[in-house]
């Protein structure tokens, strides 16, 4: 028999190694088709008619203008009159049309009259927020920190913070929907392919609309981006079907640019102000915050201060503000970045306080992680001051030199769990040598194609080649969706066993011919052979053509024995700043990481540089601009809800952890733990550049030069 | 966006015949880059979109007696593969390669980047050019203005102008030829760029049924050192956040005169004269440069969250100066 368990690494043909991404061609070439690129026979387009008040009650409804133009064909009420709006941009009727553009129309043609009431939009002061709009959701005590601060001999106060940010993806959300007869087909992007069925269940199901979950066919080929926000039927999705129920026709209806800004993604802020002390020698002995943040009109969860390090005497707060910006969703890493940036912020300053080097006040305090991941982060800090040449580089903050342009080195850590979610896999193998593997999972844009193929061929001793893989849509065995970085764990310890099922019942037909038992053979290198002897094998062809006129099939379900939770990464980052200006440029970004055993060096190294630029762009650009004045948003279109371009990245280096020590732990997520370091090991730079903190993200001019204005005055460094 | 009709004259006077006495009837379309955006957001309404890129004559850059000749349609891409250009303005260039995107060089022309609206996000996002509450109040004053103007600002207007040649063509005394029903006329650069006072005025010296066919850089402004500086947070297509543009009349090393003109700073570009006096007769280095800078910024008026752009443009005339005198073109030192 086979054996389930990773190969040792003089075993791998394929895991671990650099594989190209196997939908590069059908992506790059326009061929793979978006939920957005979806045209049906007949088709209508769906829009919506939406709130120009961040609060308010829906008086009247008026609908009749719309339904009289030409081409519209139905009208479905999300909000009926009476009902509040609770942020500006939510939905309150959608309307279908025979084109985009008489949709359009009749959308902005429905008469809604409000009765605006108060609201409040932003987070920038706990005070002014009042009863009505905050809750305390934590206070956290540990040890005994007075008498910790009277023990510290060196006291560092600051305030961090990070503001509300959207998931921007490129591919906006929404769907295309179709019945046919109790039959609804929807193909939407999205991140919950096998559990979205559930969701037109549900929400349908609250419209008066019955339907089979069995009936539900979801299909998901290739995505846009999702970072944590598309995992819901959402709004449009249920008010979509309806509007094909409804006229019995296929409708598709994705947001448009602004709305899908405004309302459809959105990390929480987090603001904090933080004094941390410590021995004159490093060690960390005493944390103390007063953390808030806003997640729209629900709380998005308490942060755990101080971030990684476990200090003996901790007194933390946090306070959420609700507020009418629209709900917040996750985004890559819920609150990790938030706490990072506040928490590694605090520690670089207490670090410049101490007269450290940070890397070095950070390995003093290695007893304060979690002991497992301890050995880890020494190997990290040492591969990324490697890479980052760090010792040779780093200076003492603000001694920076002469002139306008400044340099500076920061640095960050962060942890994150990654253990796989519950898949299911099916793989195939038919008479004629053909192989494929099916699995209700998607990806992303994140590789799990890749992963699922690499896995596939490296169980059956075959190219990645041969292997046609098939995701993205609920008819296959459900598997998780991917969020909390589960998804690579969850597809690839399935894959392995569903493959290594199949090449088991292969190996017991193939026995006989090799006349030898089937425990005795193995697949390798397109044969299947006596074990280590590929004189005695048979091509896999023929091997294939021995199981008669059936296909073989095996299945796997995720399997905790090959796969491990908790990781932890390195970030380094440099960055020259215009002090004349506050211009923030990056100049170099190193970023190591662990993962156990990692599947595909290549794609693994591309979710490093895509969490580095996205991690770039929030440290320096984003920002969701919500105004009080008018409770709306003021940025929603790629204009000023700014994003880096590839002109703003700097160099950035990923390293990818392997060998002893990490592949014997098997597969653990990835998607999400690169991104989070980015904003304080960038803020960190600066501070080091410059002299000063920047107190908030983005770091743009306007908050850079106020930062240099308080050295300026004899602010505290 | 409603829908509008479409026509291409391939004459001036066909063209003129297509527009109306109201913004409404017709708009003037050369590249789109602005105007589809403003039709598909409903700020702006139209019954007629009139393309001139038909028009013969428009798309073409000469020189004359007069001076340099640059017609309306002529894109960005255009104008700074123009090798009189690329030698005798490099701070035009250097304006066009701010606008950091093939496909706006492409497409976008010259009259266009003049005559395209305000970016201010009150007035994008559907509240009215000035931006005022229905107490007659400004939006931007009582909101978010970190992008808004810091000089020329006490009128309704704080918007800025988006121009990204209004500067560097004001600093080289430019004037720009307007055709409407009743024959052409010439204004100065300076004179093109108005702050409305109040609403139902716009920021165009112009009227619905007129069409920007051309600037002239006049003979007189060939041979200044010419310069601009931009400050911009982001490498990739962005805003910058003010603009300084610099002609300089030399003698020598030596100041005889010299223009100033500050971008993103006001509804329209805005000279700053008294800096630009004041450099007469001095020669440029790092200190009458900061100095000059420093003159160009008095009497800024910033918003509750744009002060930081006063610091800015000061930077901007002194990085502007230092590069006028270290990037001299052959032209300038002839």
């Amino acid at each position: 028999m086979a054996d389930y368990h990773w190969p040792p690494a003089n075993r791998r043909a394929l895991i671990g190694k650099r594989t190209m991404r196997i939908d590069g061609p059908v992506k790059s070439s326009g061929r793979a088709k978006y939920s957005y690129d979806i045209n049906r026979p007949g088709m209508l387009w769906g829009k919506m008619a939406t709130s120009p008040y961040a609060h308010a009650k829906v008086t009247k409804i008026d609908t009749s203008a719309a339904e009289a133009m030409p081409g519209v064909k139905g009208v479905v009420t999300i909000v009926p009159e009476g009902q509040e709006v609770l942020w500006a941009g939510q939905e309150i009727v959608a309307v279908a049309a025979d084109s985009e553009e008489r949709a359009e129309a009749a959308a902005d043609a429905i008469k809604i009259d409000y009765e605006p009431l108060p609201y409040l939009v932003t987070d920038a002061d706990p005070e002014h927020a009042g009863a009505q709009y905050s809750k305390q959701l934590e206070q956290r005590v540990n040890g005994n920190p007075d008498q910790g601060f009277q023990q510290a001999e060196v006291i560092s106060e600051g305030h961090y913070g990070v503001p509300v940010i959207t998931h921007c993806c490129l591919e906006p959300h929404g769907q295309v929907t179709e019945w046919n007869g109790d039959d609804l087909t929807v193909w939407t992007s999205t991140q919950n392919v096998s559990g979205m069925a559930g969701e037109y269940v549900d929400g349908l199901k609250e419209q008066g609309i019955t339907v089979a979950a069995n009936n539900v066919h979801v299909i998901s080929h290739y995505m846009g981006g999702g970072f944590g926000s598309k995992f819901a039927a959402e709004t449009w999705g249920i008010a979509c079907a309806q509007l094909s129920k409804k006229t019995g026709r296929p409708v598709k209806m994705m947001l448009e640019r602004d709305h899908e800004l405004m309302v459809a993604g959105a990390r929480p802020s987090m603001h904090g102000h933080v004094k941390v002390g410590a021995k004159r020698d490093g060690t960390l002995v005493a944390w103390e915050s007063e953390s808030w943040g806003t997640g729209g009109p629900s709380d998005a969860g308490a942060p755990r201060f101080p971030y990684v390090f476990e200090v003996p005497n901790v007194r933390a707060k946090h306070t959420a503000i609700m507020t009418n910006i629209g709900p917040a969703r996750a985004w890559r890493a819920p609150n990790h970045p938030q706490m990072a940036l506040i928490s590694n912020g605090a520690m670089e300053d207490l670090a410049a306080k101490l007269n450290m080097d940070p890397v070095d006040f950070m390995l003093k305090n290695m007893n304060l992680v979690v002991p497992e991941r301890a050995k880890t982060y020494q190997e990290e800090f040492a591969k990324a001051s490697e890479l980052m040449d760090w010792k040779s580089k780093w200076h003492p903050r603000g001694k920076s030199g002469a002139g306008p342009l400044k340099r500076g080195l920061g640095v960050s850590l962060h942890t994150w769990g990654g253990r796989g979610n519950l898949s299911n896999c099916l793989v195939t193998i038919h008479p004629d040598g053909s192989v494929e593997t099916s699995l209700g999972s998607q990806d992303l844009g994140t590789g799990t194609r890749t992963v699922i193929a690499i896995v596939t061929g490296e169980t059956l001793g075959l190219p990645v080649e041969a292997v046609k893989v098939n995701i993205g849509d609920n008819k296959y065995p459900p598997a998780g969706a991917s969020g909390g970085s589960t998804t690579v764990s969850g597809v690839s310890t399935s894959t392995r066993r569903a493959a290594t099922e199949a090449l088991n019942s292969l190996l017991a037909k193939v026995a006989p011919s090799l006349g030898v038992p089937a425990d005795q053979l193995e697949a390798w290198d397109g044969k299947i052979q006596v074990k280590g002897n590929p004189a005695k094998s048979i091509p896999w062809k023929q091997a294939c053509a021995k199981m008669g006129a059936s296909s073989i099939t095996g299945t796997g379900k995720t399997s905790n024995d090959l796969m491990s939770s908790g990781v932890g990464g390195v970030q380094m980052s440099e960055v020259e700043v215009d002090t004349e200006t506050g211009v923030v440029k990056i100049v170099k970004h190193v970023s190591v990481q662990d993962c156990g055993l990692v599947i595909d060096v290549r794609t693994a190294e591309s979710q490093l540089y895509g969490a580095a630029i996205m991690g770039i762009t929030y440290a320096l650009f984003e920002e969701k601009i919500m105004d009080q004045v008018t409770g709306r948003c003021l940025n929603p279109n790629m204009e000023f809800y700014k994003l880096a371009s590839i002109a703003d990245i700097g160099e950035i280096i990923p390293h990818m952890m392997t060998g002893p020590g990490y592949d014997e732990r098997g597969t653990i997520g990835l998607g999400e733990p690169p991104v989070i370091s980015p904003g304080a090991a960038i803020s960190n730079a600066v501070a080091n550049a410059i002299g000063v903190r920047v107190p908030e993200l983005p770091l743009t001019p306007d908050r850079v030069l106020a930062a240099l204005g308080t050295l300026e005055k004899g602010g505290v460094a | 966006m409603d829908a509008f009709e479409y026509a291409k004259p391939s004459s001036l006077k066909e063209a003129l015949g297509l527009l109306g006495s109201d913004w409404d009837d017709a708009s003037v379309f050369a590249g789109g880059t602005d105007l589809i955006s403003l039709l598909k957001d409903d700020v702006v309404d139209t019954k007629r979109l009139v393309n001139i890129k038909g028009i013969a004559g428009l798309n073409r850059v000469h020189e004359s007696a007069e001076g340099v000749h640059i017609g309306a349609a002529v894109t960005v891409e255009e104008l700074i593969s123009n090798p009189m250009i690329r030698e005798q303005f490099p701070a035009i260039v250097d304006a066009a390669e701010g606008i950091r995107s093939p496909q706006l060089h492409n497409m976008s022309t010259v009259g266009g980047w003049l005559c395209q609206r305000p970016r201010c996000w009150y007035y994008r996002n559907g509240f009215g050019l000035l931006a005022l509450d229905k107490d007659g109040n400004s939006l931007v004053a009582q909101g978010d203005n970190r992008y808004h103007a810091i000089f020329g600002n006490s009128g309704p207007a704080k918007f800025i102008s988006p121009s990204s040649f209004g500067p560097v063509l004001m600093a080289l005394n430019g004037e720009i030829r307007i055709e409407g029903p009743k024959g052409a006329r010439n204004v100065a650069v300076g004179d093109f760029f108005v702050i409305p006072q109040k609403q139902g005025e716009r920021e165009h010296a112009i009227a619905p049924n007129e069409i920007v066919t051309e600037v002239t850089i006049p003979a007189a402004s060939r041979g200044m050192r010419n310069a601009l500086y931009e400050v911009r947070p982001k490498e990739g297509l962005d805003w910058p956040i003010t603009t300084a543009a610099v002609a300089l009349r030399m003698r020598g090393d030596t100041v005889e005169s010299a223009r100033i003109v500050l971008g993103h700073v006001a509804p329209k570009p805005w000279p700053a004269e008294d800096a630009a006096k004041w450099l007469a007769g001095k020669t440029i280095n790092e200190e009458t440069a900061a100095k000059a800078g420093d003159a160009a910024v008095q009497g800024a008026t910033p918003l509750s969250r744009n002060g930081y752009k006063v610091q800015l443009a000061r930077v901007s005339v002194k990085r502007a100066l230092l590069a006028a005198v270290r990037e001299r073109s052959s032209a300038a030192s002839a």
